[in-house]
């Protein structure tokens, strides 16, 4: 499958990304590690006239230790993060999922970054990130920086809150300070998408329930935080967790199955995060 | 437009459409054909490469993206005496392969494998090839000659309790 014709040009710092972008508006398209744009384009399902690959800014290819929380820069690969100590310590949650995405290949060339804007929602790592509360930092024309919280950046089916013109440049996580967690990845063969996943935090202090492939946009569970927060023991708080969600139906899953999927990884992430 | 790319150790330098795969470029405009096409859709890896030293699927990544970088491919491995490559030989010894579409790929995504895991354990062999599909072997035999490369004698037995199907259970 050959993808339609592009232009290509290859931005080495955020700037000269920017910078393409403003030039060529609607027509132009980031490209990070490509492993969700290049399928599309293979397919005409995107068909960008003008490809900007962003893949060489090292730059935005970091992980540091900010205090209370982690930065990790959008072109960090999802190899870099299964890997790294500093995450494994302070944000163990994240570093494990980014080992459960695709497969090894994968990994070495697709990035945080790329996932969290391309805003799938049978994608891992925004439903992590969503239970994990991080902030997500955009920067638009000029340099000027935006922070949109996780829980306002997925706006819809593939839709995030990036204005146009602007790219992800950061994620911040805040540590997790020892808190427990899990993350179920409920799937039929290896290297397959999640048919339900379900990200948990899960501590004295906090509790955080990201569902994956549970509508049209990574979900926090409310229904049963609320219920946590209120007293509930885990099975009566998990027995609530496809409350106010809208999963759909497709040749691996059903409405309903999707929904009993949900109640029962949520109840065996939050007895994981408790062991 | 213009790229250089470094495949096997030799510098080429060519004229190519933006949207030229990796692959098409080393398959067609190299004429390395030891790289094969299975899916074309980023799922069987028996298009994997190395680039810069990691396994990526060269059938999702542009040649324009590889400019200036490191690629080996199955054509690049043994000695120039044909004298196999470690993790070659092993295939050959534990019969790792029946109708050989999906050897090549499968020797690179397990060189990259070794690289960044030396001593991997059975289940860290098959979760690291589950980018890797193969019709014929079963893996088991796969798995063993990943296993037994990585212990430097390609010939050597590992020690090896396939799950049994029915139960899940080791034998
Ligand atoms: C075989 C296969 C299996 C996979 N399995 C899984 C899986 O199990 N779980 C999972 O979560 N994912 C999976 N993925 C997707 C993978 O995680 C991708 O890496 C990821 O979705 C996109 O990252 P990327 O860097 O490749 O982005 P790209 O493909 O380069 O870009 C994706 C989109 O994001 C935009 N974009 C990229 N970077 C930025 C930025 N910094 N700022 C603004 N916009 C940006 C691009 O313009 C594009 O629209 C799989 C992919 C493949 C090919
Ligand atoms: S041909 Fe590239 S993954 Fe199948
Ligand atoms: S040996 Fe035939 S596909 Fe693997």
């Amino acid at each position: 499958m050959i993808p339609a014709a592009f232009e290509y040009v290859r931005a080495d710092s955020p700037e000269a990304a920017l910078d393409a972008l403003a030039e060529h508006g609607d027509d132009a398209k980031l490209m990070a590690g490509g492993h969700s744009l290049i399928p599309m384009m293979k397919l005409r399902l995107a068909v960008p006239t003008v490809v900007v690959d962003i893949g060489r800014i090292t730059r935005l290819s970091y992980i540091r230790d900010r205090g209370d929380h982690v930065a990790v820069g959008a072109l960090t690969t999802h190899y870099e993060v299964e890997t790294n100590d500093l995450l494994h310590a302070e944000v163990p949650l994240l570093a494990h999922a980014a080992s459960h995405v695709g497969d090894l290949q994968v990994r070495h060339r697709g990035t945080i970054g790329g996932s969290l804007a391309h805003s799938d929602p049978a994608a891992d790592l925004p439903a992590v990130l969503l239970a994990l509360d991080a902030t997500f930092v955009a920067t638009g024309p000029g340099g000027v920086t935006r922070d949109i919280p996780a829980g306002e950046f997925f706006t819809g089916y593939f839709e995030s809150s990036l204005a146009e013109g602007e790219m992800l440049t950061e994620i911040q996580i805040p540590k997790m300070a020892g808190a427990g967690w899990s993350f179920q990845k409920f799937n039929r063969r290896a290297q397959d998408w999640a048919i339900v996943g379900v990200a948990a935090v899960h501590g004295p202090d906090r509790t955080g329930i990201g569902l994956v492939n549970m509508g049209t946009t990574p979900l926090r569970a409310s229904a049963t935080e609320a219920a946590l927060a209120s007293g509930s023991d885990l099975a009566d708080a998990a027995a609530v967790a496809d409350e106010g969600t809208e999963p759909s139906a497709d040749l691996h899953a059903s409405v309903d199955y999707r929904r009993h999927l949900a109640r029962v990884l949520v109840r065996r992430a939050l007895e994981d995060a408790s062991g | 437009m213009n790229i250089t790319i470094t495949v096997n150790g030799s510098e080429h330098t060519a004229e190519v459409e933006p949207r030229t795969l990796l692959v098409q470029f080393l398959r067609d405009q190299l004429r390395l054909t030891g790289t094969n096409v299975g899916c074309d859709t980023s799922s069987c890896g028996a298009c994997t490469v190395l680039v810069d030293g990691a396994s990526v699927k060269s059938c999702t990544m542009f040649a324009t993206q590889a400019d200036g970088l490191f690629v080996e491919t199955i054509e690049g491995i043994a000695d120039d005496d044909g004298t196999l490559h470690l993790i070659q030989e092993a295939f050959r010894q534990h019969h790792g392969l029946q109708c050989g579409y999906c050897t090549p790929g499968m020797v690179m995504a397990s060189l990259s494998l070794l690289n960044e895991n030396p001593d991997p354990s059975e289940r860290e062999v098959r979760t690291g090839l589950e980018g890797n599909l193969c019709r014929c072997t079963g893996y088991h035999n796969i798995v063993k000659a990943v296993l037994a490369a990585a212990t430097g004698d390609p010939a050597s037995e590992p020690s090896f309790t396939p799950v049994d199907l029915t139960t899940g259970a080791r034998s």
